[in-house]
């Protein structure tokens, strides 16, 4: 079905990429990254000693805090940290640092649609940046059901408000390569990177749009965790000449 | 009692609930391996559900809702306000939930619970989007007056599936609602009527009516742990396992949410085998 999108983009075309890391130097570890014009900038300070009241001292704990562009921070603030939190205690490694507070301060420069897949996104280029252990990164995309049926991916603050009937975050985990014998990465006789960590609706829309979202999802984060491989290893053959 | 080297030997020499302190991870998944859990629930089943309708006399529509042991109590207030330029035939909603500290002892007085807001802004999100409350119903004279509804969800107890129960005692609320009977006074003011024949001013709604309630949204939390799904977790359960799906239905089968904050990675299969 062809489909109109203000920017010329078909249905599944994500918007351009950029990220950068180690942009903040006191921090130890930082990352921008922007999808068309949605920009986040996220930082990562730690491991710190000890944690908080009522977490558990056996593993390390994570905490989160987002900043938006303007105004107060309220409860979509709070709703955020939380998504970001639960996402990312389940990527990161936390029996290696016991008892220790890993913070994440999330600064949104400008939202233009998909605020959190970007902010996921770059925390976790963040952490990589700041050398937290990690099992897999995850990769988030935003997907939309328009209210006409389609699903469109990524979409612009403009299509988010005027086009959709629902829309969804998810996230999934990088898609792996491997030295490992394949059987080793199955997780209930499917291949690691069909899972899903993190998964937010917003709006009515029937399962059966769910499912189609979540394919096109899949698809759409095997192109972003290509992205992300070769930023990664781009970088880091940088500042081993630099080193 | 000796350090322990592997959990079959302990558990023998130490009590239930003292095992079950210490290491409730191994006490659940023993429960498991026989799919039941400690308060004899199968793995599938929900708590006893109870709801009361017009607990509080005072306000236009109220409800206590209960599943298990987790409480909330639901109120709704009607005021008249001036809609806004945008939608000036349409009322508003406004939903607040809050978590005093008698409903949990982790919550302590002067610090806000950590779900609060974070429940407060789904359980609105899902009550607006699911189109159970059509707003022009709200709305009394157009551009000029509309009800403004404040829902307030009071937490009396938590433990366990804090959304869910939030959502049957909002939408128990909801139905328990009648709007009070206003009139339009000399100076052009919405004021309530108080007793039939008294004025001479032309009611604005007849008589008290209820408001309609269209596919009315429902929602189940599970945990998972491993191959199994838990549904109806309590607060001990969601402690442990670390992963939490909440899925939103409405009476039309459409998905109106799945919220899965973080948690293990799940496979395609388990996400048809909850929805």
């Amino acid at each position: 079905m062809e489909v109109d999108r203000e920017d010329g983009r078909s249905q599944n075309q994500l918007r351009p990429l950029a990220c950068s890391r180690n942009i903040l130097h006191r921090a130890h570890g930082s990352a921008s990254w922007s999808q068309g014009d949605t920009k986040v900038l996220a930082a990562v300070y730690g491991p710190k000693a000890g944690t908080k009241k009522n977490e558990n001292p056996e593993k390390a704990c994570i905490e989160v805090i987002w900043k938006p562009k303007t105004g107060q921070i309220g409860k979509p603030e709070k709703e955020y940290e939380m998504i970001l939190k639960r996402t990312l205690e389940s990527v990161c490694i936390l029996t290696v640092n016991p008892n220790t507070t890993t913070s994440i301060i999330v600064q949104v420069v400008n939202d233009d649609g998909a605020l959190l897949p970007s902010a996921i996104n770059a925390a976790c280029m963040a952490l990589v940046d700041a050398g937290i252990p990690m099992k897999h990164l995850a990769v988030a995309v935003c997907c939309c059901v328009a209210k006409s049926g389609y699903v469109i991916l990524d979409p612009t603050k403009l299509e988010e408000q005027q086009k959709m009937k629902a829309f969804a975050y998810l996230v999934f985990p990088n898609s792996v390569h491997s030295v490992l014998p394949e059987g080793s990465l199955r997780v209930e006789g499917e291949p690691i990177e069909n899972g899903i960590i993190t998964s937010v609706t917003h709006g009515i829309m029937s399962v059966d749009d769910y499912f189609y979202c979540l394919e096109r999802g899949r698809a759409a984060s095997v192109k972003l965790s290509d992205f992300l491989r070769r930023n990664l290893q781009q970088q880091s053959t940088d500042s081993s000449k630099a080193g | 009692m000796g350090l322990p080297n592997a959990s079959g030997d302990l558990s023998t020499e130490v009590e239930v609930d003292a095992f079950r302190r210490l290491f409730p991870l191994r006490f659940y998944e023993k429960h498991l391996l026989e799919s039941i859990r400690p308060d004899a629930r199968p793995l599938g089943r929900a708590r006893e559900t109870t709801i009361a309708l017009g607990a509080v006399a005072s306000a236009n529509g109220s409800a206590l809702a209960k599943i298990g042991s987790t409480t909330m109590l639901a109120a709704i207030k009607m005021e008249v306000m001036t809609p806004s330029l945008e939608t000036p035939d349409e009322g508003c909603i406004a939903i607040d939930f809050h978590m005093p500290p008698i409903c949990s002892p982790i919550v302590r007085p002067g610090r806000p619970a950590e779900a609060a807001p974070v429940v407060a802004k789904q359980l609105s999100d899902t009550i607006l989007s699911s189109g159970m409350i059509n707003l022009k119903e709200l709305s009394l004279v157009s551009g000029k007056a509309a009800w403004m509804a404040y829902l307030d969800i009071y937490c009396l107890d938590a433990d366990g599936a804090l959304f869910d129960t939030a959502l049957l005692s909002a939408v128990a609320a909801f139905s328990h609602l009648e709007i009070p009977v206003v009139s339009l006074n000399d100076d052009g003011k919405i004021v309530l009527s108080e007793e039939q024949g008294l004025s001479d001013r032309e009611p604005v709604n007849k008589e008290k009516r209820k408001i309609n309630l269209s596919s009315v949204p429902f929602s189940l939390t599970c945990v998972l742990h491993k191959n199994y799904i838990l549904a109806d977790p309590t607060a001990e359960e969601e402690s442990i396992m670390d992963t939490i799906v909440t899925v939103v239905l409405d009476s039309s089968s459409q998905l109106v949410s799945l919220q899965k904050p973080g948690g293990t990675v799940l496979a395609y299969t388990s996400a048809i085998q909850v929805s």
